[in-house]
């Protein structure tokens, strides 16, 4: 498990290099420049300022620049949001994402595993039919559709909830956009977690269990849930990275100050650290959680071992 | 009930030399018999997030409106578009109108209780134009001729030369390159408002936070959340604090036009951002009426020809191309807020000036198609030759509805084959300051109330001037208006340069469209939509 644990990490850096270089590149390459606008700068001007962020300086020297900051833990300068730097940036936005993502990844796993068990222990009921089309709308519709009829419902015809803001994460400000960002998350693992669920209540290790007479109860808990959960838990691993680095719709529709919101316009705006910055956070959580995953899946299921 | 109206006294309309001063508001105006609510906080909605909140690093609306709030310059706008003093109580300038004197109010205060003196000015002008903090607005200091303002930026002269000087604590002096008639309006913008030079020394960068701001206007920071909400409170140092009613003012920095009306129709936003979705406009100015603002505003909209490619170099091809647009259609039927179909390229709501009638507007649209199609055809183009371009605009729902009707009547009219480019704003930005076009959407807020704040985007030197359009009479004449007495003789013949040259297309001016709860009092748009919160009351509801 160790060498696992080491090996998984080991390619970590490189893996990251890789993705800081292409996407150092990929933004520079890109048409437009931080400080375009309508109004072309004059020259004198634009030059102070490219000067101010190391522009004018050959693209190497400004990728190894970028690098010698990182290594110190500096993600740089905004160049679009000028009073702050983009670590700054990001201690004020990841919270919100990443506890807006928590709350909907833990409703989305509860209520998907729940939904899911439910409906495969039922198969072929109204039950399972019920939730499972149920399940089906919540993955094909999409978020920007389901949030402004939420607010819509929730908050303009009943008042009864606030139609956006963040207000520090107070319960009455999570619960649309909780609902918004895990509908779809909670249906796809419904989905997955029937589907395991069914594949493995027909297995010859259950069927023996079902002849020794076990309890229905110990044989959904103890027996079939674990292996069942191997399909969901692979899932989970992305699926979290992605809840967590925050929803660009979720925290537009409700202005939600998240790193989703930073990333968009960072891109649009040519905020070359800020899109760096955010890529390496993202890189990083996705190494992460593949490796935990991956690990997860060697615990779950003692079959699975690496080594 | 905080009421008052502030007479100042004025001593001269004209910019004769002697003191200035405008009669006007400067603080919240209740009307009699108004009961105001008890609670006066307001939640407006600020369009996306500042860029800053520093005043010499400043860009974009958004930021401009929230630092209004925290700061103020020599002077400000009125409510209803003049000019009116802000920490400067008066001014005046000298015979040669170069040396402009300002008379710093003595009872002027930082948010922190100290003095605001014209050594403050000092700083801030110089600071605006040093290459080293590289402000993005550092030729709006050129622009108004401050005097070494251009060498400084161009790192000739130091930032101590800008000829701008502390008479004494309470006066303060500019020394300009040449008498330019605006030049006090000017000083309502941003750039030029004073910033706390203890403070920016001891926190650098990190000055514009609510722990460490220190500012000079009617409110002070409380709290910045980014792209969540920016709250402001009463700053109660500054010096027309007591005519001030507003307590408490959020703004939120929502960027979608569909999300600030759901947050309106909730309640939980009390006046919305310069613009109305145009889906929604029409039913909301039938439902509710008197919560839908329309202000005119010094804004055009317009299409640039590259008059340095083929065929467009041909000014009959652009004749064409511009008689043909039906600017009713683009105005009443597409957009339909009270946008006013025009084919001068100066909006008719700037001070000073009104623009002359122009030649095509008088014909009908059926006599503007037949000059388009004859013009076209000395030419050589036709409906068996078509005409073949591209039109190029950035992204965004109602550039393309425009550019779809528009072309639609080019070729129906011209027989024009268009091929509509729509890319993202900052690769369109780079394509048409490089000239990659043919024909290009553009549009212009003013960001001075002057006439010459639109007619100087087509001289030849402006950065603005992507239609690669350049005439030298044109130049002479917008040089000579900078110092005429009376700039309208001047600003017209231009008008009638562009008629003749038709180097862009003009098609509508454009109006600000705002959802206003109706018990917030005192709103009244200008021109510029230069508002301020302090301006602002809630009524008992």
């Amino acid at each position: 498990m160790l060498k696992l644990i080491v090996r998984r990490f080991g390619v970590a850096i490189p893996t990251l290099l890789v993705l800081i270089t292409v996407s150092f590149i990929l933004m520079h390459a890109a048409p437009g420049s931080p400080f375009s606008s309508e109004r072309t700068l004059p020259a004198e001007v634009l030059a102070n300022i490219e000067a101010k962020y190391h522009l004018n300086e050959p693209l190497w020297k400004q990728y190894f620049i970028y690098l010698g900051n990182l290594i110190q833990g500096d993600l740089g300068p905004s160049f679009k949001y000028k009073d702050f730097t983009v670590n700054e940036l990001l201690a004020q936005g990841f919270p919100v994402s990443a506890k807006l993502g928590l709350v909907s990844f833990i409703v989305a796993v509860v209520f998907g595993v729940a939904f899911g068990v439910v409906a495969a222990l039922r198969q072929n009921t109204w039950i399972d039919y019920t939730s499972m089309t149920i399940a089906m709308t919540g993955v094909v519709i999409p978020s920007f559709v389901l949030a402004p009829l939420l607010i819509l419902i929730f908050a303009i015809f009943y008042k009864v909830l606030p139609a956006g803001g963040w207000n520090d994460g107070s319960f009455k400000y999570l619960i649309l956009p909780v609902i918004a960002m895990s509908t779809h998350y909670i249906s796809a693992i419904a989905r997955i977690m029937r589907g395991s669920m069914i594949e493995v209540l027909h297995s010859n290790f259950i069927r023996t269990a079902k002849a020794k007479g076990l309890p229905a109860r110990q044989i959904i808990f103890k027996h079939a849930l674990r292996p069942a959960l191997l399909p969901v838990v692979s899932y989970l691993g992305p699926a979290f990275v992605g809840i967590i680095t925050g929803s660009v719709v979720i925290e537009t529709i409700f202005g939600l100050g998240g790193i989703g919101q930073l990333f968009v316009n960072g891109a649009l705006n040519r905020d070359y650290s800020m899109v760096m910055g955010l890529t390496i956070v993202v890189g990083v959580l996705t190494i992460m959680f593949n490796a935990i995953v991956d690990i997860l899946y060697a615990v779950i299921d003692p079959k699975i071992r690496y080594s | 009930m905080k009421t008052k109206r502030l007479a100042l006294s004025a001593i001269s309309a004209s910019f004769l030399a002697g003191v200035l001063s405008v009669s006007s508001v400067q603080s919240a105006e209740v009307p009699a018999g108004v009961k105001l609510a008890k609670k006066q906080e307001i939640v407006r909605v600020n369009g996306s997030e500042p860029s800053s909140l520093d005043p010499q690093k400043i860009e974009g609306v958004p930021g401009a409106y929230v630092t209004r709030d925290l700061f103020e310059g020599l002077v400000s706008d009125s409510p209803g578009g003049g000019t009116v003093p802000g920490i400067a109580e008066s001014w005046s300038a000298d015979k040669t109108k170069t040396i402009y004197t300002f008379k710093i109010r003595k009872n002027a205060k930082w948010s922190n209780g100290d003095p605001i003196t014209a050594h403050d000015f000092v700083y801030s002008f110089q600071r605006a134009v040093d290459p080293k903090l590289a402000s993005n607005y550092s030729w709006y200091m050129e622009l108004a001729e401050i005097k070494n303002a251009s060498a400084i930026i161009k790192g000739k002269k130091k930032p101590s030369e800008l000829a701008v000087r502390a008479v004494d604590d309470y006066t303060f002096e500019v020394t300009l390159n040449k008498a330019i008639p605006y030049f006090v309006r000017m000083m309502a913008h941003y750039t030029t408002f004073p910033v706390h030079k203890a403070t920016i020394e001891k926190y650098g960068n990190k000055w514009t936070l609510p722990s460490n701001i220190v500012s000079s206007g009617a409110y002070k920071l409380k709290d910045w959340a980014v792209n969540e909400r920016i709250v402001l409170e009463r700053n109660s140092h500054y010096w027309n604090d007591k005519e001030t009613v507003i307590n408490k003012v959020t703004y939120l920095p929502i960027v979608d036009r569909n999300t600030e009306l759901n947050r309106y129709r909730a309640g939980d936003v009390d006046m919305g951002y310069e613009r109305i979705a145009l889906e929604h406009f029409r039913r909301l100015k039938k439902e509710i009426p008197n919560e839908v603002k329309v202000t005119g505003r010094a804004s055009i909209y317009y299409y640039a020809f590259n008059n340095k490619r083929k065929p467009f170099n041909d000014v009959r091809v652009r004749k064409a191309l511009s008689l043909a647009i039906d600017r009713d259609v683009v105005a009443s039927k597409i957009l339909g807020q009270g946008q006013i179909p025009t084919f001068n390229f100066t909006p008719n709501n700037l001070d000073g000036f009104v623009p002359p009638a122009n030649p095509y507007a008088k014909m009908t649209q059926q006599q503007r198609d037949a000059e388009a199609i004859k013009l076209l055809k000395e030419v050589g183009f036709g409906k068996d030759k078509p005409l073949s371009f591209t039109l190029l605009y950035n992204t965004d729902d109602n550039h393309k509805k425009i550019a779809i009707a528009i072309s639609s009547m080019w070729k129906k009219k011209l027989g024009a084959k268009v091929n509509l480019e729509n890319q993202e704003w900052k690769t369109y930005l780079d394509n048409k300051r490089l000239g990659n076009y043919d024909v290009a959407r553009a549009g212009w807020n003013g960001d001075y109330n002057e006439a010459s704040t639109m007619l100087d985007l087509l001289t030849s030197n402006n950065s603005l001037n992507g239609s690669q359009y350049r005439n030298k009479e044109y130049d002479a004449l917008l040089a000579k208006a900078k110092t005429a007495e009376n700039p309208s003789e001047y600003y017209t013949k231009a008008e009638a340069i562009i008629a003749r040259d038709m180097p862009v297309a003009p098609i509508y001016q454009d109006v600000t469209t705002r959802l206003i709860k109706p018990y917030v009092g005192g709103y009244k748009g200008n021109p510029l939509d230069n508002t301020y919160t302090k301006n602002y009351y809630i009524i008992a509801h």
